[in-house]
């Protein structure tokens, strides 16, 4: 992991922490999909989704799930 | 339009206004005058045109009747009584001059002037002076008394208020001064000492003017009728002769000024009594603090440089907006698209920035714009959005008279929004109740005449906490405003809301040991918030400046919304802006994801509009936010930016994080009046202009858009707008206007909530609150009145995740920031005037038990050390933190404050939390290394800088 991606995990967790407020995973991640497309630039999106392609140990399941869905 | 007039013309009606409904009618000298009922004798007198003479009395103040200058005669009234302190009643009748009243009058002139300096002729207020006019007017001949008596002509001058003079040999103790300090101001600074003949205005104890609890607002220099008050400026210049209005260029406040001028030279600068914000009163900083237009540090021509260890060449225009244009494409060409952005500043104007959002967009083809409010109050935006509808507060700063419980959250009124703070003094003074929530003793929770009935002073970090548990007192003691929800909001998202806000997790009980506050004063403060007839809650970055910035500004309006608090007079959630157009740059699409007036960048029709109007296809992406562009930076694939009066490398955290990015890039373009830090690491230094210097306007914290005038031209010759314009052009995108008028007309055509305003318009009115469009022709002042700008208001969940940050063994201490009333951000202007003799230094609060047991003295160096760096303050060893907590100001660059803020930032915006850094405070006796490096870096730039030459003289010469 470069310094960046570290950085961008901890930003997209952070998003799925305050995301987080019913047990629901599937709403939650839809609104972390939501949120990431909306405000991410398409660079920053790109890079996350390879990282959760080539270690998806390095992301919550409710934060894999998210970046999964975008495709 | 001529927007000039002269000096000298504004009406004084002798007492304030009155609001009524019924109507009273009266003969005043033989003619019918009809006013609302409460109005005075004297002001009723005014509107008919007549002017009965007075001293003591001023439109701006509660009457007082202690000149006696204004008596009049009522028929079936014995005596001669006062007409400021006597009201209108139905069938008075009222003779304003007769032999009598004139003899009296005259005999009161008599005994002022027997006791008054002579020397009119060469008197500071020659030819604007009160009791000059009202010598005149009663016709004083003679002074039958004498001059041999005793008097108070001995009495020296206190001279050491930076900004104006106190001369008590001029003084006719008519109060004014005294008065204005409490009503306008509300710091009691000053009082009458003595009585009788020895009856004296001091400050304080008896103290100088620097030394009392004077904030130098300036109100008693406008109050005053004499020179005993005056302006070091008049003194020094003499009388202004023409004056125009203008808007403030310091905080979200926007204060009307007149700015009164001799030829292009401004003279001072006096609060307008019509301004719509701040209704005749202003602060330290917009009153006198305007002297860094004119500061020998100005640059005023462009500067070119190859690399930053290079010494600065001084060029033409043409060169350097050809080699700044050529720079930037040759990096795209290296890098791609979307390898250069730009930063707006939220200090120019709506035109200016729209200019600059419209230059990145279409010269640079992509979204890489971002302003100041990401590292203020995106949160806001965010937040409120998402909740409500709109991103912008949802009253007018006149609201807070109706409201009966204030609830102030991390927000300083009196320090960083002090107009607006004495507005809302005066309404607590009338008996509202006042909640705070911060962790610091601010001057509100126990101010004059002020205290708090509760002060919620939570751990750092906490808010989210606090605001859920509010909100759980409401919901579950069933004070919700059961009516307001079902109507006004989704019932859905309220029931899912409902649910998690009860669950007792969210109790004042079980969050009592996160949040430091005892659940009791939760229960009250909830209670005294939810029962009042109007609560408004007001908040700043001690809200947004968090890893929960937007979580807790949802938090604020779901309360608002549970307790009924929107859509009308006295109640709302007002975020204070900090800058005086961060709200503008805002509206204006500063934003990576949004375009002008809050469309997403993706959204097709709005996309389709901005195309066609600007014959350019536009990027459909979100580009980077300010932080992503620093990050991008160190990662090599964003290499240029264009810079517009923001200082990143000084207010932005984690300094040396800011100032790699700086260094990595190949070709930075600042635009500003200084040389500040974030040019140092510029190769392009484009000349920018002050407020006093273009035509434009700002939105303050009430979307009040406000008009700037120029009252002199641009010291560097061009104007900013038209700087951002060549520079696109230059880059292939051609774009030209010929006035600002037309930037507000296109900004007027492409934005919904701006299409009413216009110039002309704005010349009409004053001053226009958007929404301003077909629906709204005269602007809106008060929002979701009938309903939310999304139709029904959003509860949106609020799960408390605490901060990363946290206090450990090796960073036991949490460090707070904030603002302090005379200076201003990052001082860029303040430093540069005699505000600098209030505040010469950032300090660093500290508990004295974290003092002690550190060995820290009060006035002694402290190192502060934190994840992100180190650095080295002066300390303040105070009781207004709690033990645990330090707080410090950022105003001055060399205090390295931002040094050790980090990089964690609010999960939706990325947002900085400034206010949340785990800390070590230790003794030390040398500055730290970062402070070394600074100082040698600024010594290196600006020898650089003082190395500058015209290449076209060295040329001519060889």
């Amino acid at each position: 992991m470069t310094v960046n991606t570290d950085k961008l995990i901890r930003m997209a967790e952070q998003i799925a922490a305050n995301m987080a407020y019913t047990d629901d995973q599937a709403v939650v991640a839809a609104k972390i999909a939501d949120h990431l497309g909306r405000f991410w630039d398409p660079r920053m999106l790109q890079a996350i989704k390879e990282q959760a392609a080539s270690e998806p140990a390095s992301l919550s399941p409710v934060l894999l799930a998210a970046v999964t869905s975008l495709g | 339009m001529d927007n000039w007039y002269r000096v000298g013309a504004e009406r004084d009606l002798g007492t304030p206004l009155v609001p009524g409904e019924s109507l009273v009618s009266l003969h005043i000298d033989g003619m019918e005058v009809t006013v609302p009922e409460g109005t005075s004798v004297m002001r009723a007198a005014s509107l008919s045109g007549t002017n009965i003479p007075k001293l003591c009395a001023t439109e701006d103040l509660e009457p007082f009747g202690s000149c006696r200058m204004c008596l009049v005669q009522i028929e079936g009234r014995p005596g001669f009584p006062a007409s400021c302190t006597t009201a209108v009643s139905e069938g008075m009748i009222v003779r304003t001059q007769s032999p009598q009243i004139a003899k009296l009058r005259r005999n009161v002139m008599e005994l002022y002037i027997s006791d008054h300096p002579l020397d009119c002729l060469t008197c500071p207020t020659n030819g604007n002076c009160e009791l000059q006019d009202m010598a005149g007017a009663v016709g004083l001949r003679e002074v039958r008394y004498g001059y041999e008596g005793e008097n108070h002509l001995d009495k020296g001058k206190d001279e050491t208020a930076p900004y104006f003079t106190f001369d008590a040999s001029k003084c006719i103790v008519c109060s004014r001064c005294v008065r204005a300090c409490e009503e306008q101001q509300g710091t009691f600074a000053l009082t009458i000492q003595g009585r009788g003949f020895d009856s004296q205005i001091v400050a304080s104890q008896n103290d100088d003017f620097a030394q009392s609890e004077c904030v130098s607002c300036g109100a008693c220099v406008k109050a005053c009728p004499t020179a005993t008050l005056t302006e070091k400026t008049i003194i020094a210049k003499g009388q202004p002769d023409k004056a125009t209005v203008t808007t403030c260029a310091y905080c979200g406040v926007g204060c009307s000024f007149r700015a009164e001028m001799q030829g292009d030279e401004l003279v001072r600068m006096v609060p307008n009594r019509d301004g719509h914000a701040n209704h005749g009163h202003a602060c330290v900083k917009g009153r006198f603090a305007f002297g860094y237009a004119t500061h020998d540090d100005r640059i005023t021509t462009p500067m070119i440089r190859d690399s930053i260890r290079d010494a600065w060449r001084e060029v033409s225009w043409e060169e350097a907006i050809s080699y700044a244009a050529k720079s930037m494409k040759d990096i795209q060409s290296k890098y791609g698209r979307k390898s250069i952005g730009g930063i707006t500043s939220s200090r120019c104007t709506n035109e200016e920035v729209f200019v600059v959002q419209k230059f990145i967009r279409g010269a640079m083809g992509n979204n890489n714009v971002d302003t100041c409010a990401r590292v203020c109050h995106s949160p806001t935006g965010y937040g409120l959005k998402t909740t409500l509808g709109e991103s912008a507060g949802t009253q007018t700063f006149d609201s807070v008279m109706k409201a009966d419980a204030i609830m102030i959250i991390g927000a300083n009124p009196t320090e960083a929004h002090p107009v607006f703070g004495s507005m809302m003094k005066r309404r607590l003074r009338q008996g509202a109740g006042l909640i705070i929530v911060d962790p610091r003793a601010t001057d509100l929770v126990d101010g004059t005449h002020i205290k708090a009935d509760q002060h919620l002073q939570l751990k750092p970090g906490t808010n989210v906490a606090v605001i859920n548990a509010l909100a759980h007192v409401v919901i579950s003691e069933g004070l919700e405003d059961k009516a307001f929800i079902e109507s006004r909001c989704e019932v859905e998202a309220y029931q899912i809301w409902r649910e998690f806000i009860a669950r007792e997790e969210n109790s004042p009980e079980a969050l009592e040991s996160v949040t430091g506050v005892a659940a009791n004063e939760i229960r009250e403060a909830a209670r005294l918030f939810a029962n009042a007839g109007n609560g408004a809650i007001y908040y700043g970055l001690g809200v947004t400046e968090h890893s929960q910035g937007s979580t807790m500004v949802m938090g604020i309006a779901n309360l608002a919304m549970a307790t009924g608090n929107i859509g009308r007079e006295g109640v709302g959630v007002n975020p204070l802006r900090g800058q005086n157009n961060v709200q503008g740059s805002c509206d204006m699409g500063s934003f990576p994801h949004e375009f002008p007036g809050y469309r997403h960048v993706s959204d097709e029709a709005t996309r389709g509009l901005f195309e066609s109007a600007w014959g350019v296809t536009l990027d459909d992406q979100p580009g980077y936010r300010i932080p992503n562009m620093f990050d991008a930076a160190i990662d090599g694939s964003f290499k240029g930016l264009y810079i517009q009066g923001e200082d990143m490398a000084q207010s932005d955290p984690d300094t040396q994080h800011v100032q790699a990015a700086l260094e990595s890039m190949e070709c930075v373009i600042v635009q500003d009046l200084f040389l500040n830090e974030t040019a140092k690491y510029a190769h392009v230094f484009l000349p920018g202009s002050s407020f006093l210097e273009k035509d434009g306007t700002f939105t303050n914290a009430e979307r009040r858009i406000s008009p700037v005038r120029k009252v002199m031209q641009p010291k560097s010759g061009k104007a900013e707008w038209q700087v951002t314009c060549e520079l696109s052009s230059a880059m292939g995108y051609p774009m030209s206007y010929e006035h600002p008028r037309e930037i507000m007309d296109e900004i007027a055509r492409l934005t919904p909530t701006f299409n009413g305003v216009s110039f002309e318009k704005l010349d009409e009115l004053g001053s226009i609150q958007w929404p301003c469009n077909d629906e709204a022709p005269l602007g809106t002042p008060m929002m979701h009145r009938e309903e939310f700008v999304r139709g029904k208001g959003y509860f949106a969940p609020t799960p408390y995740v605490p901060t990363d940050e946290r206090s450990t063994s090796r960073y036991p201490l949490l460090l707070t920031t904030g603002r302090i009333l005379s200076q201003y951000n990052v001082g860029a202007q303040t430093r540069r005037t005699h505000n600098m003799e209030f505040h010469s230094e950032d300090r660093i609060e500290i508990h004295p038990s974290d003092a002690e047991i550190r060995g820290i003295v009060h006035g002694s160096w402290v190192g502060i050390k934190s994840r992100a760096g180190e650095t080295v303050l002066r300390a303040d060893v105070t009781n207004r933190v709690l033990p645990g907590v330090v707080y410090t100001t950022f105003h001055h660059p060399e205090s390295g404050a931002n040094v050790v803020t980090t990089d964690n930032s609010d999960w939706a915006t990325n947002c900085p939390e400034y206010k949340v850094t785990a800390i070590q405070a230790y003794p030390v006796s040398s500055p730290s290394e970062w402070q070394k490096m600074f100082a040698n870096f600024h010594e290196e730039q600006t020898e650089l800088h003082n190395k500058r030459k015209r290449i076209d003289r060295v040329l001519a010469k060889s």
